[in-house]
């Protein structure tokens, strides 16, 4: 377990010395005897664009709410912009959501969808007008004004929403599940036109999503949760490069994981003995020696071969190849290691396998190799 | 595309292949038909054919006979159908100014309690749409709950409570707080508390169930770009409710405005309503053809308008 939650907070911000834009402090909601989120701290910066990642009932939307106003902690603090936010309503925090379900009011038209907002605040009408019109312009809905939400396209309303939700200018906007309803194609697509919106307004996002693929590619910074407690939060390549736990290896992406041992912890090295031999890792982590531990492969970063590596030593071991599954791109190769457990490889089809036959097939026997700094070291 | 999925759901509801004789493949084929029939046949017979024979009742006329009015079509002796159709009727309760007088605080009454039945019964129905799971059910079966009793004996209960002697009126003078009864029954203020109470389910239910499907993140929504609660309901609530508003009013009115046994027995003779007069035409007066007069009269001027408003109300909202 990860005693502190945000232990991997300082990385990132090394250099700012600016006060955080969101600071959240032993921030805990109960939901009857569920715990929703437990005693969470957090930082968030102007300009990030910061994703809570996490499955279902994590905790992450309940998170969300509550910086909204929607829901109030049994304990903790929110400071926006250095402004308790604990009683503050809703309608009077500086910042704005999108909706998962979007939240558009089917009586009015797009435009006074979107007006509503300003209108709350006492602004004139021309200026309302064109800051409509901007937002539309930006959105790129300019010829949908006078719709309703019911005539519009899923990925229409999802960009109202949006618009919606920029137009007050909000010192943060709180994002639940942006494209969950958009189809597959649709929001790949508009994840870098999110993204690309983030960096022309240039305000703080926070966006909540289950979808990993989601998180690293919107994400200057996320965070992983489970059961209401964040796992590690990192930019996209520190967690997925650089996993902390078991949990996050395996939450991001896919990884073989090994029990093991703490043999030696050199000043430039560490060396694991596992069920399967030894691992060298050499990227300069540090571990207490002979404490249990994991390590973590992806299997991306496995190399196979038919024949033996040139040099024995450490990272290497042997298998039988059980089964392949041919991606197109890729290939998996599930590769029966001696002591039983399956070990997944995956290969790039740099070439185009003749006769329909892989160089690799099934029942092989095959060399598994990798570089010692591709190792991820789990301690929990 | 829920459109869509309804329509398919429809033709898999057809018995397709339950029936493979010849006269199951005439029932296939004329199913529709067979269903439409059924209420149409309801209709005619029962709603109908008593609106003519209402209406025929209505451009006759008053006999000493039985049945008391006279009939529409005559054989004289040498053979020729005489038709005897008089508007006398229609222009006898269109001059006398009580019928007049009496229609319209038909309509003020039920337009004030239906007023009133809104007021209370809106913050009722969003209530029970904000409890609790446990508590929802009870709280919608206390609603229902008045039904169970006879209507006549909830009426006769209300005049227990209001009558000079009555409940609120002793307990009143017991605390001191007034010395002599207050008149309350045989008032226009009692019709009003009975029609209110009577009522109040047909506001209720059609409001529930209008705000029990309003998507909750609409108001998080509102609130999340800085509308205070109130304006929100203006706003956002309101606007969306308005079928249930408008279905409930209507509940209210169309029933409140023919009232008869409520300012029967709660305004006695001081509050004239339009079903007051129709049964003493009817039944005391036996003049059959004014009472079916002020019968089709009451039908006109109180439900084409309706028609009509729900006519454009319908093409408004059907474009959505």
């Amino acid at each position: 377990m990860i005693e502190k939650s945000n232990v991997d907070d300082t990385t990132w911000h090394t250099d700012d010395k600016t006060k955080p834009l969101v600071q959240i402090k032993g921030l805990t909601k109960k939901f009857g005897d569920v715990i929703a989120v437990d005693n969470v701290d957090l930082d968030i910066y102007q300009g990030e664009l910061f994703c809570l990642l996490g499955g279902s009932g994590c905790g992450k939307s309940t998170l969300l709410r509550m910086l909204a106003g929607f829901e109030y902690p049994e304990a903790g603090t929110i400071e926006i912009d250095g402004m308790d936010m604990s009683n503050v309503p809703a309608y009077e925090r500086p910042t704005n959501m999108m909706f998962q379900s979007y939240a558009l009011f089917p009586h009015m038209t797009v435009e006074k969808n979107i007006a509503f907002g300003l209108q709350q605040d006492v602004m004139p009408k021309d200026e309302i007008a064109d800051r409509v019109h901007d937002i539309l312009k930006l959105v790129e809905l300019e010829g949908y004004k006078k719709r309703r939400p019911q005539q519009l396209s899923g990925g229409q309303r999802q960009r109202v929403a949006l618009a919606r939700s920029l137009v007050k200018e909000p010192k943060l906007l709180l994002l639940d599940e942006p494209l969950a309803a958009l189809d597959k194609k649709l929001r790949k697509q508009t994840q870098f036109e999110l993204a690309n919106i983030q960096e022309q307004v240039g305000v703080t996002f926070i966006v909540v999503t289950h979808d990993q693929e989601e998180a690293m590619t919107l994400s200057s910074r996320m965070a992983v949760m489970d059961a209401g407690r964040f796992k590690q939060i990192g930019t996209p390549t520190e967690i997925y490069e650089f996993p902390e736990s078991r949990f996050v290896a395996d939450f991001i992406g896919s990884a073989n994981i090994f029990e093991g041992r703490v043999s030696e912890d050199g000043s430039d090295h560490v060396r694991v003995s596992t069920n399967v031999g030894e691992v060298y890792i050499n990227h300069g982590q540090s571990v207490a020696e002979n404490k249990q531990i994991w390590v973590g492969l992806r299997p991306e970063k496995i190399h196979l071969s038919i024949t033996p590596p040139k040099n024995t030593g450490p990272n290497q071991i042997m298998g039988q190849v059980e089964d392949i599954g041919y991606l197109g791109e890729t290939s998996i190769y599930k590769v029966r290691l001696q002591n039983g457990q399956i070990v997944d490889v995956t290969a790039t089809n740099q070439r185009r396998p003749m006769n329909r036959t892989h160089s690799i097939t099934w029942e092989d026997t095959v060399f598994l190799s990798w570089e010692p700094e591709s190792v991820m070291l789990l301690t929990s | 595309m829920n459109e869509q999925t309804k329509s398919v759901n429809r033709t898999s509801a057809e018995p397709r292949s339950l029936l493979p004789s010849r006269v199951g493949r005439q029932i296939q084929k004329h199913w529709r038909l067979i269903v439409i029939t059924i209420p149409f046949v309801w209709l005619l017979l029962f709603f109908l054919l008593p609106f003519f024979i209402v209406a025929k009742i209505s451009v006759a006329e008053l006999k000493i006979a039985s049945p008391p009015f006279s009939n529409m079509f005559e054989w004289t002796d040498s053979g020729i159908v005489t038709v005897r159709i008089v508007f006398d009727n229609f222009i006898y309760i269109m001059t006398d100014n009580l019928y007049f007088d009496t229609y319209l605080n038909s309509v003020k009454i039920a337009a004030v309690s239906t007023f009133f039945c809104l007021l209370f019964g809106y913050p009722i129905a969003y209530g029970i749409v904000r409890s609790g799971p446990l508590a929802k059910p009870i709280f919608l079966f206390l609603v229902i709950l008045p039904f169970w009793t006879s209507f006549l004996l909830r009426v006769y209960a209300w005049m227990g409570l209001l009558s000079d002697q009555g409940t609120i009126n002793s307990i009143l003078i017991a605390l001191g707080i007034i010395d002599e009864p207050i008149q309350m029954l045989y008032t226009e203020f009692a019709v009003y508390i009975g029609i209110v109470y009577t009522y109040m389910p047909f506001m209720i239910l059609p409001l529930y169930a209008n705000l029990e499907k309003l998507d909750g993140s609409l108001n998080e929504a509102a609130a999340d770009l800085g509308s205070r609660p109130t304006n929100t309901f203006f706003k956002v609530t309101l606007p969306l409710t308005m079928p249930g508003v408008i279905a409930g009013s209507l509940l209210v009115f169309i029933p409140a405005t023919g009232e008869y046994v409520i300012p029967d027995l709660l305004g006695g003779g001081n509050v004239q309503m339009i079903g007051r007069v129709l049964y003493n035409e009817f039944s005391r007066n036996t003049d059959w053809p004014v009472a079916s007069a002020v019968a089709l009269t009451m039908l006109f001027l109180l439900v084409l308008p309706i028609i009509v408003f729900q006519y454009y109300q319908g093409k408004s909202t059907g474009g959505k």
